[in-house]
């Protein structure tokens, strides 16, 4: 049989935890931010000994790897330029054919780099850590891209550190748009925490049969928290479903969700 | 006592959990990176008192939730449950048998994450479930069914080394010595 202190042990717990699940939220989370304060150590040591080993690895480079790499940044940079010159004409042209037609001007996007220090201990969420917060101006919802495309959205803020929803978690609903046919569309939760295939699952808001494997999927604009037109994948396959009320297809996301180290934060 | 292995184990336990959200290869290899936190309650149920392993899964499951995004406190009930389960019954368990460390280990495995799975799947934002879950659960209670007679071995030895052993009295009485001789 239980002794007294058994009794004790299981009431005080019990009482714990009807204290804890009840917490408000923002209670829960600044009381989550002083036990995660416990790791801050840890995350410095990690992120030191990251750099530690890039430098490392950077003096085993031989000299001829090195200026073959400076070469292929070269052309790269040309190229860059060659783009980047045709895109202002572009931009030039969209900004006066948006103001004869009255229409308000884009914001430029104001982006803000950060890297990946951490990722869910759990296999039950989609979530990474970034080095990016509050004291550098991060706040929830701002979205999150690589070069490829879009990762995600600031799920929660902290001072050092930001919790970022990978796409696919239940808290990163993400509104599209199938580039070639204009249908939109959803971007559903997925089934598993692990991000190891890279792939997503669309449902479009009504029978689309026009979506082909290879069209490009972007985010629409729609619900405001991501701006239209950041890229999200590609079409694999889609198939009719419900019927044929609905149309689901598989999208092989842009961003490698798997290997991101840094990361960008739209921050306007 | 000693309160250095007691020391230990929350270290352990603090290295254990931060450990769950790094090394990115595990993560792309396995899908995951298992948490040894279930194999070190084991160990902890078997041997401390019951104030000290309820401290630990108390400390264990706030910073697992802390760093997750799942609710403040939801890894709890499952952790203790664990610990007071084994703690209670623990004149019945063959604790330094290795078949036994490693059946416990790998039960708390199973559970801790499976019992989580299912105290989350109540709240209002149901977490991520699917055919790959299944694979996640049998990796976690893999892992820790290996690592608990691990965590007996290290720790036991860091116990014999820091815990004041226990004074043996001899049989021998030098007042009771049959001495021999014609004195």
């Amino acid at each position: 049989m239980f002794k007294r202190a058994h009794y004790v042990a299981l009431g005080t717990i019990t009482v714990l935890l009807l204290v804890l699940l009840n917490l408000p939220p923002n209670t829960a989370g600044r009381f989550k931010l002083a036990v995660s304060g416990l790791f801050l150590p840890l995350f410095g040591l990690a992120g030191s000994g990251q750099s530690f080993v890039d430098r490392a690895s950077y003096s085993l480079l031989t000299r001829d790897t090195l200026i073959g790499e400076v070469e292929r940044l070269r052309k790269e940079n040309e190229q860059l330029r060659l783009a980047n010159s045709q895109a202002r004409d572009t931009l030039a042209e969209n900004a006066r054919l948006r103001a004869s037609l009255g229409w308000a001007p884009r914001a430029p996007w104001k982006l803000h780099p950060s890297h990946v220090i951490g990722r869910e201990p759990t296999t039950f969420w989609r979530v990474i850590a970034i080095d990016y917060g509050s004291r550098d101006g991060a706040q929830v919802n701002q979205p999150v891209l690589t070069s490829e495309g879009l990762v995600g959205r600031i799920r929660s803020v902290e001072p050092t550190q930001s919790k970022v929803a990978l796409i696919g978690d239940p808290e990163c609903g993400v509104s599209v748009i199938v580039s070639e046919t204009r249908d939109n569309a959803v971007i559903q939760e997925a089934r598993s925490a692990a991000v190891g295939d890279g792939f997503v699952v669309l449902r479009t808001l009504q029978n689309s049969p026009g979506i082909l494997a290879g069209h490009n999927v972007v985010t629409s604009g729609l619900g405001g928290v991501f701006p239209k037109g950041i890229p999200v994948g590609q079409i694999v396959d889609a198939r009719s479903v419900d019927s044929g009320l609905y149309t689901e297809a598989r999208v092989k996301l842009a961003a490698n969700l798997n290997r991101l180290e840094e990361v960008w934060v739209l921050t306007q | 006592m000693s309160w250095v292995p007691t020391i230990a184990l929350f270290f352990v336990a603090w290295l254990a959990v931060f450990a769950q959200t790094q090394f990115p290869p595990v993560a792309r290899a396995l899908g995951m990176v298992p948490g040894l936190i279930p194999a070190l309650l084991v160990y902890a149920a078997l041997t401390t008192h019951l104030a000290v392993v309820g401290g630990l899964a108390v400390f264990a499951a706030l910073s697992l939730d802390s760093l997750s995004a799942s609710r403040l406190g939801v890894s709890l009930a499952p952790m203790f449950t664990v610990v007071f389960v084994i703690h209670t019954r623990q004149h019945l368990i063959l604790r330094d048998q290795l078949y036994a460390q490693f059946w416990l280990g790998l039960g708390a495995g199973l559970f801790v994450p499976l019992a989580t799975l299912a105290l989350l799947s109540l709240g209002q934002v149901p977490p991520i479930s699917g055919a790959a879950t299944i694979w996640h659960l049998l990796l976690s209670a893999l892992t820790n069914g290996l690592m608990c007679p691990a965590f007996f071995r290290i720790f036991d030895a860091l116990r014999n080394t820091f815990d004041y052993q226990p004074v043996t009295e001899s049989s021998f009485r030098p007042d009771r010595q049959i001495k021999r001789g014609r004195n």
